[in-house]
Protein backbone atom coordinates (compact mmCIF):
# COMPACT_ATOMS: atom_id res chain seq x y z
CA UNK A 1 0.00 0.00 0.00
CA UNK A 2 1.14 3.55 -0.69
CA UNK A 3 1.51 5.94 2.21
CA UNK A 4 0.90 9.67 2.31
CA UNK A 5 3.49 11.96 3.95
CA UNK A 6 1.16 12.07 6.98
CA UNK A 7 0.97 8.31 7.53
CA UNK A 8 3.23 8.34 10.61
CA UNK A 9 1.08 11.01 12.23
CA UNK A 10 -2.11 9.03 11.59
CA UNK A 11 -0.58 5.94 13.07
CA UNK A 12 0.87 7.76 16.07
CA UNK A 13 -2.48 9.32 16.90
CA UNK A 14 -4.19 5.93 16.99
CA UNK A 15 -6.11 6.15 13.73
CA UNK A 16 -7.53 2.95 12.27
CA UNK A 17 -5.76 2.50 8.94
CA UNK A 18 -7.44 0.80 5.98
CA UNK A 19 -6.59 0.09 2.37
CA UNK A 20 -8.38 2.70 0.27
CA UNK A 21 -7.69 2.44 -3.47
CA UNK A 22 -4.22 1.10 -2.73
CA UNK A 23 -3.43 3.73 -0.08
CA UNK A 24 -3.02 3.16 3.65
CA UNK A 25 -5.48 5.79 4.87
CA UNK A 26 -7.06 6.63 8.23
CA UNK A 27 -10.72 5.58 8.28
CA UNK A 28 -11.20 7.09 11.74
CA UNK A 29 -9.33 8.45 14.73
CA UNK A 30 -10.02 7.26 18.29
CA UNK A 31 -12.77 9.89 18.65
CA UNK A 32 -14.89 7.95 16.16
CA UNK A 33 -16.74 8.81 12.96
CA UNK A 34 -19.74 10.47 14.62
CA UNK A 35 -17.64 12.92 16.63
CA UNK A 36 -15.42 13.70 13.65
CA UNK A 37 -18.52 14.30 11.55
CA UNK A 38 -19.98 16.68 14.13
CA UNK A 39 -16.66 18.49 14.52
CA UNK A 40 -16.82 19.38 10.82
CA UNK A 41 -20.49 20.43 10.93
CA UNK A 42 -20.08 22.52 14.06
CA UNK A 43 -16.41 23.53 14.34
CA UNK A 44 -13.53 22.47 12.16
CA UNK A 45 -11.98 19.18 11.03
CA UNK A 46 -8.82 18.28 9.13
CA UNK A 47 -8.53 15.54 6.51
CA UNK A 48 -5.55 14.03 4.75
CA UNK A 49 -6.61 13.64 1.12
CA UNK A 50 -3.10 13.31 -0.26
CA UNK A 51 -4.14 10.07 -1.95
CA UNK A 52 -6.00 12.10 -4.56
CA UNK A 53 -4.17 12.65 -7.83
CA UNK A 54 -3.16 15.84 -9.62
CA UNK A 55 -2.69 16.30 -13.35
CA UNK A 56 -1.29 19.48 -14.87
CA UNK A 57 -2.65 20.36 -18.31
CA UNK A 58 -1.00 23.16 -20.27
CA UNK A 59 -0.52 24.27 -23.85
CA UNK A 60 -1.94 26.52 -26.55
CA UNK A 61 -5.10 24.40 -26.95
CA UNK A 62 -5.71 23.59 -23.29
CA UNK A 63 -9.04 25.43 -23.18
CA UNK A 64 -10.39 23.67 -26.29
CA UNK A 65 -9.08 20.37 -24.95
CA UNK A 66 -10.73 20.66 -21.54
CA UNK A 67 -13.99 21.94 -23.03
CA UNK A 68 -13.99 18.80 -25.19
CA UNK A 69 -12.86 16.25 -22.62
CA UNK A 70 -14.77 17.46 -19.50
CA UNK A 71 -18.46 18.18 -18.97
CA UNK A 72 -18.30 21.52 -17.19
CA UNK A 73 -16.99 24.51 -19.14
CA UNK A 74 -13.36 25.00 -18.13
CA UNK A 75 -13.16 27.92 -20.55
CA UNK A 76 -15.49 29.93 -18.32
CA UNK A 77 -13.15 29.59 -15.32
CA UNK A 78 -11.39 32.76 -14.30
CA UNK A 79 -7.73 32.50 -13.34
CA UNK A 80 -7.34 31.39 -9.75
CA UNK A 81 -10.69 29.63 -9.60
CA UNK A 82 -11.88 26.03 -9.63
CA UNK A 83 -14.97 24.11 -10.69
CA UNK A 84 -16.49 20.70 -10.07
CA UNK A 85 -16.51 18.71 -13.28
CA UNK A 86 -16.79 15.23 -14.76
CA UNK A 87 -14.97 13.19 -17.38
CA UNK A 88 -17.36 11.52 -19.84
CA UNK A 89 -16.71 8.20 -21.56
CA UNK A 90 -18.09 7.32 -25.00
CA UNK A 91 -21.12 5.39 -23.77
CA UNK A 92 -23.01 8.03 -21.84
CA UNK A 93 -21.27 7.42 -18.52
CA UNK A 94 -18.28 8.73 -16.62
CA UNK A 95 -14.58 7.97 -16.27
CA UNK A 96 -14.40 10.02 -13.05
CA UNK A 97 -15.54 13.18 -11.37
CA UNK A 98 -12.96 15.93 -10.89
CA UNK A 99 -12.04 19.31 -9.62
CA UNK A 100 -10.53 21.58 -12.28
CA UNK A 101 -8.52 24.65 -11.28
CA UNK A 102 -7.35 27.33 -13.68
CA UNK A 103 -3.96 28.58 -12.52
CA UNK A 104 -3.28 30.79 -15.54
CA UNK A 105 -4.62 31.43 -19.03
CA UNK A 106 -3.18 28.19 -20.44
CA UNK A 107 -2.45 26.30 -17.21
CA UNK A 108 -4.93 24.03 -15.44
CA UNK A 109 -4.66 21.59 -12.53
CA UNK A 110 -7.04 18.64 -12.36
CA UNK A 111 -7.68 16.76 -9.11
CA UNK A 112 -8.97 13.21 -9.61
CA UNK A 113 -10.01 10.39 -7.28
CA UNK A 114 -7.20 8.26 -5.86
CA UNK A 115 -8.18 5.00 -7.48
CA UNK A 116 -8.74 6.63 -10.85
CA UNK A 117 -5.66 8.76 -11.44
CA UNK A 118 -4.04 6.40 -13.90
CA UNK A 119 -7.28 5.74 -15.76
CA UNK A 120 -7.99 9.46 -15.94
CA UNK A 121 -4.46 10.19 -17.11
CA UNK A 122 -4.47 7.58 -19.86
CA UNK A 123 -7.97 8.59 -20.98
CA UNK A 124 -6.92 12.25 -21.20
CA UNK A 125 -3.66 11.37 -22.95
CA UNK A 126 -5.60 9.52 -25.61
CA UNK A 127 -7.95 12.45 -26.21
CA UNK A 128 -5.02 14.88 -26.06
CA UNK A 129 -3.48 13.43 -29.21
CA UNK A 130 -5.75 15.67 -31.27
CA UNK A 131 -4.80 18.82 -29.34
CA UNK A 132 -1.67 20.86 -28.80
CA UNK A 133 -1.48 20.29 -25.03
CA UNK A 134 0.88 18.80 -22.45
CA UNK A 135 -0.19 16.54 -19.60
CA UNK A 136 1.96 16.01 -16.52
CA UNK A 137 1.13 13.81 -13.54
CA UNK A 138 1.88 15.99 -10.50
CA UNK A 139 0.49 13.56 -7.91
CA UNK A 140 3.94 13.07 -6.40
CA UNK A 141 4.45 16.81 -6.10
CA UNK A 142 1.48 17.49 -3.85
CA UNK A 143 0.18 16.50 -0.50
CA UNK A 144 -3.41 17.63 -0.06
CA UNK A 145 -5.14 18.53 3.19
CA UNK A 146 -8.75 19.62 3.63
CA UNK A 147 -9.69 21.97 6.48
CA UNK A 148 -13.47 21.92 6.68
CA UNK A 149 -16.17 23.40 8.88
CA UNK A 150 -17.60 26.75 9.96
CA UNK A 151 -14.37 27.45 11.86
CA UNK A 152 -12.09 26.56 8.93
CA UNK A 153 -11.26 30.10 7.80
CA UNK A 154 -10.44 31.15 11.35
CA UNK A 155 -8.19 28.14 11.88
CA UNK A 156 -6.28 28.78 8.64
CA UNK A 157 -5.96 32.49 9.39
CA UNK A 158 -4.45 31.66 12.77
CA UNK A 159 -1.50 29.93 11.13
CA UNK A 160 -1.14 31.72 7.80
CA UNK A 161 -0.15 35.14 6.56
CA UNK A 162 -3.44 35.67 4.73
CA UNK A 163 -6.68 37.52 5.23
CA UNK A 164 -9.22 35.04 3.90
CA UNK A 165 -12.36 37.14 4.22
CA UNK A 166 -12.21 38.21 0.57
CA UNK A 167 -11.45 34.73 -0.75
CA UNK A 168 -14.59 33.41 -2.42
CA UNK A 169 -15.84 29.85 -2.78
CA UNK A 170 -13.84 28.01 -5.46
CA UNK A 171 -11.13 30.67 -5.41
CA UNK A 172 -7.44 29.80 -5.00
CA UNK A 173 -4.72 31.77 -3.26
CA UNK A 174 -0.96 31.35 -2.80
CA UNK A 175 -0.11 31.72 0.88
CA UNK A 176 2.14 30.43 3.64
CA UNK A 177 1.28 28.28 6.61
CA UNK A 178 4.10 28.63 9.11
CA UNK A 179 7.16 28.80 6.89
CA UNK A 180 5.64 26.53 4.25
CA UNK A 181 4.37 27.81 0.91
CA UNK A 182 0.89 26.49 0.18
CA UNK A 183 -1.83 26.85 -2.41
CA UNK A 184 -5.19 27.37 -0.72
CA UNK A 185 -8.45 26.65 -2.51
CA UNK A 186 -11.78 27.51 -0.91
CA UNK A 187 -13.24 24.14 -1.83
CA UNK A 188 -14.08 20.85 -0.19
CA UNK A 189 -16.49 17.97 -0.27
CA UNK A 190 -18.28 18.11 3.06
CA UNK A 191 -21.01 20.69 2.47
CA UNK A 192 -19.23 23.10 4.80
CA UNK A 193 -17.06 26.12 4.19
CA UNK A 194 -13.39 25.24 4.11
CA UNK A 195 -10.10 25.10 2.30
CA UNK A 196 -8.08 22.51 0.52
CA UNK A 197 -4.39 23.00 1.11
CA UNK A 198 -1.96 21.95 -1.63
CA UNK A 199 1.49 21.61 -0.11
CA UNK A 200 4.82 19.99 -0.95
CA UNK A 201 5.05 16.50 0.58
CA UNK A 202 8.03 17.47 2.75
CA UNK A 203 6.03 20.33 4.29
CA UNK A 204 2.79 18.40 4.82
CA UNK A 205 3.61 17.30 8.36
CA UNK A 206 4.43 20.82 9.58
CA UNK A 207 1.23 22.21 8.03
CA UNK A 208 -0.83 19.38 9.50
CA UNK A 209 0.61 20.02 12.98
CA UNK A 210 -0.07 23.76 12.78
CA UNK A 211 -3.68 23.25 11.72
CA UNK A 212 -4.22 20.75 14.55
CA UNK A 213 -2.73 23.29 16.98
CA UNK A 214 -5.11 25.88 15.50
CA UNK A 215 -8.00 23.74 16.69
CA UNK A 216 -8.85 21.43 13.78
CA UNK A 217 -9.90 17.91 14.76
CA UNK A 218 -8.23 15.14 12.73
CA UNK A 219 -10.86 13.31 10.68
CA UNK A 220 -10.71 10.12 8.64
CA UNK A 221 -12.26 8.89 5.43
CA UNK A 222 -15.24 7.48 7.34
CA UNK A 223 -16.41 10.95 8.35
CA UNK A 224 -15.53 12.26 4.90
CA UNK A 225 -17.98 9.73 3.47
CA UNK A 226 -20.84 10.46 5.90
CA UNK A 227 -20.33 14.21 5.42
CA UNK A 228 -20.44 14.09 1.63
CA UNK A 229 -23.46 11.79 1.73
CA UNK A 230 -25.35 14.02 4.19
CA UNK A 231 -24.54 16.98 1.91
CA UNK A 232 -25.89 15.01 -1.07
CA UNK A 233 -22.61 14.85 -2.98
CA UNK A 234 -21.88 11.86 -5.22
CA UNK A 235 -18.90 9.53 -4.91
CA UNK A 236 -17.45 7.83 -7.97
CA UNK A 237 -17.95 4.06 -7.59
CA UNK A 238 -21.18 4.61 -5.68
CA UNK A 239 -23.51 7.14 -7.29
CA UNK A 240 -21.38 7.67 -10.39
CA UNK A 241 -19.69 5.17 -12.65
CA UNK A 242 -19.02 4.13 -16.25
CA UNK A 243 -22.73 3.50 -16.86
CA UNK A 244 -24.34 6.45 -15.06
CA UNK A 245 -25.67 9.31 -17.15
CA UNK A 246 -25.01 12.49 -15.12
CA UNK A 247 -28.00 14.18 -16.78
CA UNK A 248 -30.22 11.82 -14.77
CA UNK A 249 -28.67 12.98 -11.47
CA UNK A 250 -29.02 16.10 -9.32
CA UNK A 251 -25.60 17.06 -10.75
CA UNK A 252 -26.89 17.57 -14.30
CA UNK A 253 -25.93 21.26 -13.87
CA UNK A 254 -22.32 20.19 -14.38
CA UNK A 255 -23.04 19.20 -17.99
CA UNK A 256 -22.86 22.29 -20.16
CA UNK A 257 -24.50 22.44 -23.59
CA UNK A 258 -21.43 22.42 -25.82
CA UNK A 259 -19.67 19.83 -27.97
CA UNK A 260 -17.90 17.23 -25.79
CA UNK A 261 -16.47 13.74 -26.08
CA UNK A 262 -19.23 11.12 -25.96
CA UNK A 263 -22.03 13.68 -26.21
CA UNK A 264 -24.20 11.66 -28.61
CA UNK A 265 -24.37 8.76 -26.12
CA UNK A 266 -25.33 11.08 -23.22
CA UNK A 267 -27.18 14.16 -24.39
CA UNK A 268 -30.91 13.55 -24.81
CA UNK A 269 -30.52 9.87 -23.94
CA UNK A 270 -32.93 9.02 -21.13
CA UNK A 271 -31.71 6.03 -19.10
CA UNK A 272 -35.20 5.59 -17.61
CA UNK A 273 -33.90 6.01 -14.09
CA UNK A 274 -32.90 8.86 -11.82
CA UNK A 275 -30.47 9.32 -8.96
CA UNK A 276 -32.45 10.41 -5.90
CA UNK A 277 -32.06 11.03 -2.19
CA UNK A 278 -34.15 8.97 0.22
CA UNK A 279 -35.01 9.01 3.89
CA UNK A 280 -36.22 5.88 5.62
CA UNK A 281 -39.36 6.66 7.57
CA UNK A 282 -39.05 3.81 10.08
CA UNK A 283 -36.16 2.06 11.77
CA UNK A 284 -33.29 0.51 9.83
CA UNK A 285 -30.32 1.64 7.77
CA UNK A 286 -30.16 1.38 3.97
CA UNK A 287 -26.76 0.34 2.62
CA UNK A 288 -25.12 0.27 -0.80
CA UNK A 289 -26.51 -2.55 -2.92
CA UNK A 290 -29.84 -2.88 -1.12
CA UNK A 291 -32.79 -3.19 -3.48
CA UNK A 292 -35.43 -0.45 -3.82
CA UNK A 293 -38.98 -1.68 -4.54
CA UNK A 294 -42.49 -0.29 -5.00
CA UNK A 295 -45.47 -1.02 -2.73
CA UNK A 296 -46.09 -4.34 -4.47
CA UNK A 297 -42.47 -5.38 -4.21
CA UNK A 298 -41.68 -4.63 -7.85
CA UNK A 299 -38.04 -3.68 -8.46
CA UNK A 300 -37.28 0.03 -8.84
CA UNK A 301 -33.53 0.19 -8.42
CA UNK A 302 -30.66 0.04 -5.97
CA UNK A 303 -29.18 2.00 -3.09
CA UNK A 304 -25.78 3.53 -3.95
CA UNK A 305 -24.83 4.89 -0.49
CA UNK A 306 -26.57 4.89 2.86
CA UNK A 307 -25.94 5.54 6.50
CA UNK A 308 -27.51 6.90 9.63
CA UNK A 309 -26.97 10.66 9.50
CA UNK A 310 -24.71 11.51 12.44
CA UNK A 311 -26.36 14.94 12.57
CA UNK A 312 -30.08 14.19 12.26
CA UNK A 313 -30.00 10.50 13.30
CA UNK A 314 -32.18 9.70 10.28
CA UNK A 315 -31.41 6.88 7.88
CA UNK A 316 -30.41 8.62 4.66
CA UNK A 317 -29.45 7.17 1.29
CA UNK A 318 -28.98 7.83 -2.36
CA UNK A 319 -30.33 5.41 -4.95
CA UNK A 320 -30.90 4.94 -8.65
CA UNK A 321 -34.65 4.36 -9.14
CA UNK A 322 -37.05 4.19 -12.07
CA UNK A 323 -38.07 7.63 -13.27
CA UNK A 324 -41.70 6.87 -12.36
CA UNK A 325 -40.70 6.86 -8.64
CA UNK A 326 -38.17 9.69 -8.62
CA UNK A 327 -40.38 12.67 -7.71
CA UNK A 328 -39.73 14.17 -4.26
CA UNK A 329 -42.32 12.86 -1.81
CA UNK A 330 -42.76 9.52 -3.59
CA UNK A 331 -43.16 6.59 -1.23
CA UNK A 332 -41.06 3.51 -1.93
CA UNK A 333 -39.36 0.78 0.06
CA UNK A 334 -35.86 -0.52 0.67
CA UNK A 335 -35.33 -4.24 1.19
CA UNK A 336 -33.20 -4.66 4.30
CA UNK A 337 -32.37 -8.32 4.89
CA UNK A 338 -35.47 -9.26 2.89
CA UNK A 339 -37.86 -6.96 4.77
CA UNK A 340 -39.45 -3.95 3.04
CA UNK A 341 -38.74 -0.72 4.96
CA UNK A 342 -40.70 2.37 3.90
CA UNK A 343 -38.80 5.37 2.54
CA UNK A 344 -39.55 8.72 0.90
CA UNK A 345 -37.78 10.43 -1.98
CA UNK A 346 -36.24 13.72 -0.79
CA UNK A 347 -33.99 16.34 -2.34
CA UNK A 348 -30.53 16.47 -0.70
CA UNK A 349 -28.86 17.91 1.28
CA UNK A 350 -30.24 15.79 4.09
CA UNK A 351 -29.78 18.51 6.71
CA UNK A 352 -30.32 22.23 6.92
CA UNK A 353 -27.30 24.27 7.86
CA UNK B 1 -9.10 -4.61 25.09
CA UNK B 2 -11.09 -6.15 27.92
CA UNK B 3 -11.97 -9.82 27.78
CA UNK B 4 -13.53 -10.86 31.10
CA UNK B 5 -12.58 -14.45 31.94
CA UNK B 6 -15.98 -15.15 33.51
CA UNK B 7 -17.49 -15.14 30.02
CA UNK B 8 -17.23 -17.43 27.00
CA UNK B 9 -16.86 -16.27 23.42
CA UNK B 10 -17.36 -17.13 19.78
CA UNK B 11 -14.82 -16.44 17.07
CA UNK B 12 -17.52 -14.20 15.52
CA UNK B 13 -17.01 -11.92 18.58
CA UNK B 14 -20.12 -12.60 20.69
CA UNK B 15 -19.74 -13.09 24.45
CA UNK B 16 -22.00 -15.35 26.50
CA UNK B 17 -22.45 -15.31 30.26
CA UNK B 18 -22.45 -18.51 32.32
CA UNK B 19 -25.92 -20.10 32.46
CA UNK B 20 -27.99 -19.13 35.48
CA UNK B 21 -31.15 -21.20 35.80
CA UNK B 22 -30.49 -22.14 32.16
CA UNK B 23 -30.43 -18.52 30.96
CA UNK B 24 -27.42 -16.84 29.32
CA UNK B 25 -26.87 -13.22 28.29
CA UNK B 26 -25.23 -12.44 24.94
CA UNK B 27 -23.47 -9.36 23.64
CA UNK B 28 -20.48 -8.39 21.51
CA UNK B 29 -16.94 -8.17 22.81
CA UNK B 30 -14.96 -5.04 23.59
CA UNK B 31 -12.70 -5.93 20.66
CA UNK B 32 -15.72 -6.17 18.34
CA UNK B 33 -17.24 -2.85 19.40
CA UNK B 34 -13.87 -1.18 18.96
CA UNK B 35 -13.48 -2.64 15.48
CA UNK B 36 -17.01 -1.65 14.47
CA UNK B 37 -16.77 1.93 15.67
CA UNK B 38 -19.82 3.99 16.60
CA UNK B 39 -22.84 1.69 16.79
CA UNK B 40 -25.87 3.48 15.40
CA UNK B 41 -28.58 0.83 15.11
CA UNK B 42 -29.42 -2.58 16.50
CA UNK B 43 -31.91 -5.11 15.21
CA UNK B 44 -32.89 -7.62 17.88
CA UNK B 45 -34.74 -10.96 17.62
CA UNK B 46 -38.34 -11.51 18.69
CA UNK B 47 -38.80 -12.72 22.24
CA UNK B 48 -39.98 -16.32 22.07
CA UNK B 49 -38.01 -17.16 18.93
CA UNK B 50 -36.42 -20.62 18.95
CA UNK B 51 -32.85 -20.53 17.70
CA UNK B 52 -30.11 -22.99 16.80
CA UNK B 53 -26.47 -22.42 17.60
CA UNK B 54 -24.93 -20.36 14.80
CA UNK B 55 -28.19 -18.77 13.60
CA UNK B 56 -27.85 -15.11 12.61
CA UNK B 57 -30.50 -13.58 14.88
CA UNK B 58 -29.50 -9.95 15.42
CA UNK B 59 -27.72 -7.17 13.56
CA UNK B 60 -25.43 -4.49 14.93
CA UNK B 61 -24.88 -1.58 12.57
CA UNK B 62 -22.08 0.92 12.85
CA UNK B 63 -21.74 4.07 10.76
CA UNK B 64 -19.95 2.04 8.11
CA UNK B 65 -21.36 -1.49 8.14
CA UNK B 66 -23.99 -3.97 9.25
CA UNK B 67 -22.77 -7.04 11.18
CA UNK B 68 -24.71 -10.22 11.86
CA UNK B 69 -24.83 -11.47 15.44
CA UNK B 70 -25.03 -15.23 15.90
CA UNK B 71 -26.75 -17.29 18.58
CA UNK B 72 -23.94 -18.98 20.54
CA UNK B 73 -26.13 -21.82 21.75
CA UNK B 74 -29.47 -23.43 20.88
CA UNK B 75 -32.48 -22.26 22.87
CA UNK B 76 -35.21 -19.65 23.04
CA UNK B 77 -34.95 -15.87 23.16
CA UNK B 78 -36.41 -14.81 26.52
CA UNK B 79 -35.43 -11.13 26.63
CA UNK B 80 -33.89 -8.42 24.45
CA UNK B 81 -32.19 -5.19 25.48
CA UNK B 82 -34.85 -2.69 24.41
CA UNK B 83 -32.81 0.22 25.79
CA UNK B 84 -30.52 -0.19 22.77
CA UNK B 85 -33.30 1.05 20.50
CA UNK B 86 -32.78 4.60 21.74
CA UNK B 87 -29.21 4.26 22.96
CA UNK B 88 -27.26 1.86 20.72
CA UNK B 89 -24.06 3.62 21.81
CA UNK B 90 -24.29 1.61 25.05
CA UNK B 91 -22.63 -1.18 23.04
CA UNK B 92 -19.54 1.01 22.62
CA UNK B 93 -19.63 2.40 26.13
CA UNK B 94 -20.26 -0.81 28.09
CA UNK B 95 -20.21 -3.86 25.84
CA UNK B 96 -20.35 -6.32 28.75
CA UNK B 97 -22.99 -4.48 30.79
CA UNK B 98 -25.48 -1.95 29.42
CA UNK B 99 -24.66 -3.05 25.88
CA UNK B 100 -25.94 -6.63 26.20
CA UNK B 101 -28.12 -7.76 23.27
CA UNK B 102 -30.39 -10.66 24.25
CA UNK B 103 -30.94 -13.49 26.74
CA UNK B 104 -31.44 -17.11 25.76
CA UNK B 105 -32.92 -20.01 27.71
CA UNK B 106 -30.49 -22.61 26.43
CA UNK B 107 -31.37 -26.21 25.64
CA UNK B 108 -28.09 -27.59 26.97
CA UNK B 109 -26.43 -25.39 29.60
CA UNK B 110 -23.39 -27.66 29.61
CA UNK B 111 -22.66 -26.68 25.99
CA UNK B 112 -21.58 -23.26 27.29
CA UNK B 113 -18.34 -24.85 28.50
CA UNK B 114 -17.44 -25.70 24.90
CA UNK B 115 -17.38 -22.07 23.75
CA UNK B 116 -14.03 -20.25 23.63
CA UNK B 117 -12.61 -19.08 26.93
CA UNK B 118 -11.11 -15.60 27.27
CA UNK B 119 -7.59 -16.70 26.33
CA UNK B 120 -8.84 -18.68 23.35
CA UNK B 121 -10.91 -15.77 22.13
CA UNK B 122 -8.09 -13.27 22.52
CA UNK B 123 -5.90 -15.49 20.37
CA UNK B 124 -8.62 -15.51 17.69
CA UNK B 125 -9.21 -11.76 17.92
CA UNK B 126 -5.53 -10.94 17.68
CA UNK B 127 -5.24 -13.05 14.54
CA UNK B 128 -8.23 -11.23 13.01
Amino acid sequence: MQRTPLYDRHEASGARIVDFAGWAMPIQYPSGINQEHLAVRQEVGLFDVSHMGQLRVTGPQVVEFLRWSTLNDAGRLKHGRGQYSMLPNDRGGLVDDLYVYRDAELDYLIVANAGNVEVVASHLRELAELFDVELADESERWALLAVQGPGAALAVERVSDSDLASVRKNQTLDASIGACPVRLARTGYTGEDGFEVFVAPEDAGAVWDLLIEAGAAPCGLGARDTLRLEAGFPLYGHELGPDTNPLATPFAWVVKDKPFYGREAMWGVDPGRRLVGMKLTGRGVARQGYEVVDERGGPLGEVTSGTLSPLTREAIAMAWVRTSHAEPGTALSVLIRGQAHPATVVVPPFYSS
Amino acid sequence: MQTPDTLRYMSSHEWTSAPEDGIVTVGISDFAQDQLGDVVFVELPEVGRKVSAGDAIAVVESVKTASDIYAPLAGEVVAVNEALEDAPEAINEAPYEGGWLFKLRVDEPAAWEELLDAAGYEAVAEAD
